[in-house]
């Protein structure tokens, strides 16, 4: 008889009624959004803040160059001495006082430079006022050893490497950045998938033990489907979650940019100056014109098929190896022990993607991670927005495919016979005894 | 064909420990079977191997003249000793899904647990949750898990504990209905006071042997010693004792009467019967008492497990 329609239904229903998923699904996202909310509102009353900063300069050259901008001023002092001008700076309760010496000889142009503050001033601040002044000193310099400083400007050249495959496909750095971005995605997805759904599982199996149900079900199930139909309900379940969260992450962010969406516009931030103005320039078009086509240049078809079979063959794997942990124990507790051996190489999968697939998603290391069944998913995913030959994926998935019957099978052995022991936490050395029973 | 359950020679290794040892039994149709055995004998294995639960090593198992086979499973109504149910589903939910496993189509689940909850007066459970209800309510809701699909076989194991008297009676009223019905019962338990009152035959598992099996009338037959109870009255006891003790083997024991008894145990010797012993005592004393000593199942269990 085959049950497993049934089962299925109950352990999805039971799932998606239960209080604290409804809870789980309906607030994260609401969280997240309120989290990211609370944030950028933070970051923009940092920056609004204006900051008045005073400039002694008593070699003459530099004073110039300090324009007032939306949160900064600048004063200006003149004729003071420098303890005189930060009493004066420390009275008015200012940012702090920028201070440059005469020079000792002439071609120097300056002397030392310093800023004089109550507290240690921003790293972003202090890095502005220099940029700022490397560039005048610069141009001062070369003026004092007759260098036409327009002739230079005119000389500068921006270079962006045209990259083309011997296909003819044409990349950019966009591209990579893009194809990382898409690979990083999926395998984080599944890496999360995996620890979250895979722990309800076996929490579900450790359920049926406690509440000693178990024995009633498979007088009538065999395990293996009992099995089956717990790890297929719990994803779907968590499809619907993961879908859920989609759709009302994008609802919720629609209404917040309906609702800041003016404010944000009039709360200008220096940031958001700087990428406006540079999205402006010709250049920057040009780029987002080379992403667009990057995009579409994706092999889009092959992503999504080999997400789709990746996701759900390593999926499998890791959540019957959950499924057997949950029936080898009693309680939550004793489960440790086990999770290491499950939690490292899905760790080491998501460190090797991230950082060797950056470095040369075809070298030796992630081509050889991306064949091992236990990393394979995460680390496949990762390298075939990069162009991965079919037979590498085919390879790769038939010994996922192989892995996971595999681990079905055996993750169902100790099911079997786990499922049905009380007490003492098994050793591994019972654990594999228990397969030959 | 008499026997709805047959097991031919059965054993089961788990590792190194022999959990069972060719065991073989028949289970007479319509009849309750007692399956006894001391705690870690192997009655649960055994169990679980007729509910395909686990599989035997060797040997066969016949389930009405047919080898085991998962079709089987609509045919056997278990309730194990370790059972339990989902903590927060709610009752009818659960007695549904428990019934449609069983292979009963929805309706027709309904329709039969609708007369069940009415029966045993539990209608007004149904929404409710097993953690809401007592250890005895849940009980209820296994036991009509156990039966609600007419089972021609029905394994209960311990089904007793856990209920106050009044339930206890219930149910067991409700498995001799269920044996009237022409259902097959196996019955497994340490209460010794049920096997007597309930078991037609039994079995006795001991370390994973079967040391001893058959009706029970016929087991009590086979272990009764040819002992007599004895109450006597008389003035002069101490040469009736005396002349008893020449001619028969007794010993001490006691009684409730309401006289001032002489009390004696009478063990004949092969050949006498009850008749030769009243005829010999009514000339010496008054017999106010006199009973055949027929071994309890609870005498048989002791001795037997002890013997081996």
């Amino acid at each position: 008889m085959n049950h497993l329609p049934l089962i299925i239904k109950r352990e999805y229903l039971t799932k998606v009624k239960n209080k604290s998923f409804i809870i789980m699904t309906i607030l994260s996202p609401l969280i997240m959004i309120a989290l990211i909310a609370v944030v950028a509102y933070l970051s923009q009353l940092n920056n609004n803040k204006e900051r008045t900063i005073a400039i002694l300069d008593d070699s003459g050259f530099v004073s110039s160059i300090f324009k007032d901008t939306e949160n900064t001023k600048y004063e200006i002092l003149q004729e003071v001495s420098l303890e005189d001008a930060k009493k004066q700076v420390e009275e008015k309760e200012q940012y702090g006082l920028l201070y440059v010496s005469k020079p000792d000889e002439t071609k120097n142009v300056v002397g030392s430079v310093r800023f004089y503050s109550e507290d240690t001033p921003s790293l972003t601040i202090m890095a502005g006022l220099e940029r700022k002044l490397e560039k005048r000193l610069t141009d001062l310099k070369l003026e004092l050893d007759g260098v036409d400083t327009e002739k230079i400007k005119s000389s500068k050249t921006n270079i962006t490497i045209d990259q083309e495959s011997f296909t003819g496909e044409k990349t950019s750095k966009i591209d990579n950045v893009l194809k990382l971005a898409f690979g990083g995605i999926a395998g984080y997805l599944l890496f999360m998938f995996i620890i979250i759904y895979g722990n309800m599982i076996m929490r579900s199996v450790i359920e049926e033990k406690t509440s000693r149900i178990i024995e009633i079900i498979i007088s009538s199930v065999k395990p293996v489907q009992l099995m089956l139909g717990k790890i297929i309900g719990t994803s779907l379940a968590g499809i619907t979650q993961f879908a859920i969260w989609v759709i009302l992450g994008g609802v919720a962010m629609t209404i917040l940019s309906a609702i800041f969406g003016v404010s944000l516009t009039e709360m200008q931030t220096p940031q958001q100056e700087i990428v406006q103005q540079a999205m402006q320039s010709p250049e920057a078009q040009d780029q987002i014109k080379m992403a667009m086509t990057a995009f579409y240049n994706l092999p889009i078809a092959n992503l999504i098929i080999a997400f789709l079979f990746f996701f759900i063959g390593g999926y499998l794997l890791y959540s019957s190896l959950y499924a057997a942990i949950g029936a080898a124990v009693d309680n939550e507790t004793d489960t440790q022990q086990f999770m290491l051996p499950i939690l490292m190489p899905l760790i080491l999968a998501v460190y090797v993607g991230v950082f060797t697939v950056i470095e040369d998603p075809h070298g030796t290391v992630s081509t050889v991670f991306s064949f091992i069944p236990f990393t394979s998913p995460v680390v496949m995913l990762m390298r075939i927005p990069f162009g991965v030959p079919i037979w590498q994926q085919i390879v790769s998935l038939a010994l996922l495919t192989g892995t996971f019957m595999f681990t079905v099978w055996f993750a169902a052995k100790i099911y079997r016979v786990g499922i049905l022991m009380y007490g003492k936490k098994p050793s591994y050395k019972e654990l594999f005894k228990w397969i030959k029973y | 064909m008499n026997n709805l359950l047959v097991t031919d020679s059965v054993s089961k290794n788990f590792g190194n420990f022999k959990a069972l040892n060719n065991v073989s039994i028949s289970v007479p149709r319509g009849s309750i079977f007692g399956l006894l055995g001391p705690n870690g004998a192997g009655k649960t294995t055994f169990i679980r191997i007729i509910n395909q639960i686990t599989m035997p090593d060797t040997g066969s198992v016949m389930l009405d003249g047919e080898a085991l086979k998962p079709e089987h499973v609509k045919d056997i109504g278990y309730l194990p000793e370790e059972r339990g149910l989902y903590k927060s589903m709610k009752v009818g939910e659960q007695a549904l899904y428990l019934a449609q496993l069983k292979g009963l189509s929805h309706s027709e689940a309904k329709k039969r647990l609708k007369y069940w909850f009415d029966r045993l007066e539990i209608g007004d459970w149904w929404n409710k949750k097993i953690q809401e209800l007592s250890k005895g309510m849940a009980q209820k809701i296994q036991f009509v898990v156990t039966v609600l699909h007419e089972p021609k076989l029905l394994i209960f194991d311990e089904p007793f504990s856990g209920f106050d008297p009044i339930n206890a009676n219930l149910i067991k009223d409700e498995i001799l209905r269920l044996r009237d019905k022409g259902a097959t019962v196996i019955f497994s338990t340490h209460r010794m006071e049920s096997v007597e009152e309930l078991c037609d035959n039994i079995a006795l598992i001991h370390k994973s042997n079967k040391i001893l099996d058959g009706k029970l009338i016929d087991i009590k037959r086979q272990y009764k010693t040819n002992t007599f109870e004895v109450g006597l009255v008389t003035n002069n006891e101490q040469a009736v004792i005396k002349s008893i003790n020449e001619k028969f083997e007794t010993s001490q024991t006691d009684f409730k009467s309401i006289n001032d008894d002489l009390k004696i145990n009478i063990k004949l010797k092969n050949g006498e019967s009850a008749n030769d012993l009243i005829s010999f005592l009514s000339n010496k004393a008054q017999i106010n008492h006199f009973v055949e000593l027929v071994p309890s199942a609870n005498d048989i269990f002791i001795q037997s497990v002890k013997n081996h």
